[in-house]
């Protein structure tokens, strides 16, 4: 799999969201630049977590309207595979590639701590390896990442199952307790949690290799 | 403008230090030049009350590669890369405003970071409050408590550095004079380390970075007196901090100094433009002429004195090499950054400042940078204490267990999750062992070493005794490190204290100065940077003298034994012995500040040899992969520690040579908690360097018991002991801040 890291001037996740492809999963990543309008010969592209642009205005609001962004989008209608992971969430809402919003935390503080999640469905490319129920440890560590949307839109998530994990303990007020979400094709998925910081032994847990061993094998599927 | 005495004296400049001003210039200054010396020559840039002191540290190791003077302090760690690390305090401004006071430290000190070229890889803080019970300003207090955490966590996270652990206590001294100290440390190659050492003349000096505001105008001397009830009115001398800024100047930076073109770089910190320009022209030997109008700037209308005097954040001066400065305009570019450059190195060892085609400042940099006055203020008294010798008739506790919980729900001892959970402590997928820990330690990715790091500092024990005090931190520090499994290699210390005019206060820093500079060469523990905080009182009531030490260590990279019990059936040992605690030493533990509410007495006494020795042992225990667990002994002594290696699941069964408050929460030092399936093999270790090493008991399932001869001294479910701790600051906040 070659994974595009795509980086914007405030992300600070783009390194390890790189070294856990390279080095925890065994595939290749390469950092794409923000004002890129193209995106290269990237099989997934990962948009990592940080401050894209500051977030002085809402988180990802400013994002969306990057250069690289447009080209994002282009892939993702081809069905190419798209992970927002914190920050990279919020930009996938503010770019409309998935719906709903990010609040502020119900707490008002920022929350850096390990949490559980628990797989929803196995129908997409980032939860294939996994099995149903399966509840996965990775932390969470955001300020603003309370996902909200309307009754309708939840109902809708549900019934497509698109739903992909939920917390097992909801840290932020998140509604139904959603931690990550599909598409409508499954191909993007959102999720506030951080997997990449959960793929290397010495970070005392590697269970978040399985969202990224997910994408290599539908990556492998395809080709 | 005509320089009057009241003019010198609203500069903070006595009738000396001008004298010697007007020597130096062999003229009177201009007002803009008075302005710059009044900043330099503040005791912040200045260190002039405590320099001649700060000679007595150690400064040189075989890991050391650059000692203080520079930005930051740097060791080598091996396969040809160096780490570089510095604490530094923004203790005043954090008073005046609590978020962007915290928040500004954290950048300051980030920038002195990379500034060297090292990309930060960790942060941790050092903070002390006022009580957030008890008193008519506590709930200022908590307001300032959450602040400052805020404010931490708004700049840290946003950056995209860890915030990896750290400390924070509480005492009524500190409720006018919150310390808030933050350490930070950096990773780069060896032959990369970037210095602030002008050179080359003609070549270009250039500014990056933030415009600059009228922000901050005088922070430094600010942060140089003592806190009146005007102090308030001192807000807009607080700098705001941008942390989104300051990432994109460690990118470009970073970046920059790759391209080759770049001679020397320094931050502009306290002082900002002036003490960079001085500085770099003073450490290179060489002249830097500057024009102010081609300054970035953010506002229409600034004088050179304001410009000269803003602390605006999250900017840079650097030297490039005549010819390449379009290699670098185009990486800030790039970073959507300012560069311009507004000046250049010349060979008359001047700094002259143009300002609209006058010239505005011409002073030779020498004079400010290394002619700052320099005092030996009298210290030959007994350093400041209130508290009495003798001890009271101390009460026979009337129930232990209850004793233990009140103190592992008291404001010092209990779970700081409440602020580290705000703080990203994961990002960068470095920290191996994070916040709640005794050390805290982050993997270098490049070169399979870690690096542990510790701080601590305790006021109360220097209060009592500022010499024993200071070696007890840098003891307990080196221990922390020791019980990871790391080999304490080098240290930087931030010496909080009160007015050095007084000369009881003077002693006090005079003797921790000593205490700690003995220690840390007897723990071959190097002094490689730092920084001096005086004048922390208000209202004539100073502070405890609070020297904080911070302290790095090497290991292997490895995940090192926990903290907590890992599971029943393991010995339980106390490497070290139970130690000696007498009456007197029992005034300065926390069961007399929490339980008796007293303060008597000297600290522990601390036996530095045996003290190391332990600390090899500990080590050995560690590296032969025999410990289970380990954690040390520190405040609330065996019990507090026996409690906070307990799980929610697993506890263990002691037995004890006496029941008494004494051998339960004395504070002796050099003893570790370990919990090992080969309790013998430990023993032999411990005998082979000479060190006490006692079977206490076994890891149980779910509770925490205590016995002596036979007796039952308490019986507490582990649940009780973890929940005690977790909820207490939380509560505590909520109660303050709603009242």
């Amino acid at each position: 799999m070659k994974a595009g890291v795509i980086v914007f001037p405030g992300s600070n996740c783009d390194h390890d969201a790189w070294y856990a492809v390279e080095r925890n999963l065994g595939g290749h990543a390469n950092f794409i630049w923000h004002d890129s309008t193209n995106l290269g010969d990237v099989d997934a592209v990962i948009l990592p977590g940080g401050f894209a642009y500051g977030d002085y205005l809402r988180c990802g609001a400013i994002a969306r309207f990057s250069p690289v962004m447009q080209a994002v989008k282009k892939f993702a209608a081809d069905g190419g595979i798209v992970l927002g992971i914190c920050n990279g969430f919020q930009i996938l809402v503010e770019a409309r590639l998935l719906p709903g919003a990010l609040l502020r935390n119900q707490g008002l503080r920022f929350v850096c701590k390990q949490v559980a999640l628990r797989t929803e469905t196995t129908d997409s490319p980032f939860t294939g390896a996994l099995s149903k129920g399966k509840v996965l440890h990775m932390p969470v560590a955001h300020g603003e990442g309370q996902y909200f949307a309307d009754e309708r839109t939840l109902d809708v998530l549900e019934a497509e199952d698109r739903v992909a994990f939920r917390y097992v303990e909801n840290p932020n007020g998140s509604a139904r307790s959603i931690a990550g979400i599909l598409s409508a094709k499954r191909n993007v998925m959102g999720l506030m949690p951080h997997p990449e910081r959960a793929c290397d032994p010495l970070m005392g847990c590697t269970e978040g290799l399985g969202i990224l061993q997910s994408m290599l094998r539908a990556v492998l599927t395809v080709a | 403008m005509t320089i009057t005495p009241e003019l010198i004296a609203q500069h903070q400049l006595t009738p000396e230090e001008y004298q010697k001003i007007v020597t130096l210039l062999g003229r009177e200054p201009s007002y803009s030049e008075l302005g710059v010396f009044s900043v330099m020559w503040s005791e912040h840039c200045s260190y002039k009350s405590s320099r001649i002191h700060l000679k007595k540290l150690p400064q040189e190791g075989k890991y050391v590669v650059q000692g203080p003077g520079e930005n930051a302090g740097i060791i080598g760690i091996g396969g040809g890369w160096v780490v570089a690390f510095k604490i530094e305090s923004h203790n005043h401004p954090s008073y005046i405003e609590p978020f962007q006071g915290a928040a500004t430290g954290v950048g300051g000190i980030l920038r002195d970071i990379f500034t060297m070229g090292a990309r930060p890889i960790a942060v941790m803080d050092s903070l002390r409050f006022g009580p957030l019970s008890g008193v008519p300003e506590a709930s200022h207090n908590a307001r300032i408590v959450d602040g400052v955490v805020s404010g931490i966590a708004h700049y840290g996270n946003c950056f995209g550095v860890p915030t990896v652990g750290g400390e924070c206590l509480f005492e009524q001294c500190y409720s006018a004079n919150p310390l808030v100290n933050v350490f930070a440390l950096g990773v780069c190659r060896e032959n990369e380390v970037f210095f602030a050492k002008a050179k080359g003349i003609g070549n270009p000096v250039i500014y990056v970075g933030a415009k600059t505001g009228r922000d901050g105008i005088h922070g430094a001397s600010m942060a140089s007196a003592e806190f009146t009830e005007e102090s308030k009115q001192k807000r807009p001398n607080v700098q705001v901090g941008d942390p989104f800024l300051e990432k994109l100047l460690l990118e470009a930076c970073l970046e920059a100094m790759k391209t080759g073109a770049i001679v020397a770089i320094q931050d502009m910190g306290a002082a900002g433009l002036t003490s960079s320009t001085c500085e770099m022209g003073s450490r290179g030997g060489v002249g830097i002429e500057i024009d102010l109008d081609k300054v970035p700037q953010r506002e229409a209308g600034m004088t050179a004195y304001e410009m000269l005097l803003s602390e605006s954040q999250e900017r840079m001066l650097l030297v490039a090499e005549k010819g390449r400065e379009e290699e670098v305009y185009r990486v800030f570019r790039k970073w959507g950054l300012d560069s311009a450059a507004i000046g250049r190195v010349t060979d008359d060892g001047i700094m002259r400042v143009l300002h609209k085609g006058k010239v505005e400042a011409a002073i030779p940099n020498r004079a400010l940078a290394d002619e700052a006055p320099k005092y030996d203020r009298p210290h030959g008294v007994k350093p400041h204490r209130r508290a009495p010798m003798e001890a009271p008739v101390i009460p026979k506790s009337q129930d232990l267990a209850a004793d233990l919980l009140r103190l592992l729900a008291s404001p010092d001892l209990c779970s700081k999750r409440w602020i580290w959970e705000q703080y990203d402590y994961t990002v960068r997928t470095n920290t191996i062992v994070g916040p709640g820990s005794d050390a805290a330690v982050v993997r270098v990715k490049e070169t399979g070493q870690s690096i542990a790091m510790s701080l601590d500092g305790n006021g109360r024990y220097c209060y009592l005794d500022p010499r024993e005090g200071a070696k007890l931190g840098v003891a307990e520090c080196c221990r922390n490190l020791s019980t990871t499994g790391a080999l304490p290699v080098a240290a930087t210390n931030n010496l909080n204290f009160g007015n050095p005019e007084r000369p009881e206060i003077m002693a006090q820093l005079v003797e921790a100065i000593e205490g700690m500079a003995d220690a840390c060469r007897f723990f071959d523990t190097p002094i490689t940077g730092g920084n001096v905080s005086l004048y922390n009182e208000t209202l004539g009531e100073g502070i405890y003298p609070t020297p904080v030490l911070g302290i790095v260590g090497l290991m292997k990279t490895a995940v090192p034994a926990p903290v907590k019990f890992a599971a029943p059936g393991a010995k339980v040992l106390l490497l070290g012995g139970f130690g000696r605690t007498d009456a007197t030493q029992f005034g300065s533990s926390e069961y007399a500040k929490v339980i008796l509410e007293q303060l008597w007495g000297t600290p522990p006494k601390l036996d530095m040899d045996y003290e190391k020795r332990v600390h090899e042992a500990m080590r050995e225990i560690a590296a032969a992969g025999l410990a289970e667990s380990a954690h040390d002994l520190s405040d609330g002594g065996l019990a507090v520690a026996l409690a906070e290696a307990c799980s929610g699941a697993i506890g263990a069964a002691i037995e004890v040579p006496s029941g008494d408050i004494f051998t339960l929460f004395g504070e002796a030092p050099s003893r570790i908690l370990v919990s090992s399936r080969d309790g013998d093999q430990v023993w032999k270790i411990a005998a082979n360097h000479g060190v006490e090493c006692d079977e206490i008991g076994v890891t149980i399932e779910l509770r925490l018991q205590l016995k002596h001869n036979g007796t039952i001294l308490f019986d507490l479910a582990t649940e009780d002991l973890v929940q005690a701790a977790a909820d207490a600051l939380p509560k505590l906040l909520a109660s303050t801040i709603h009242d």
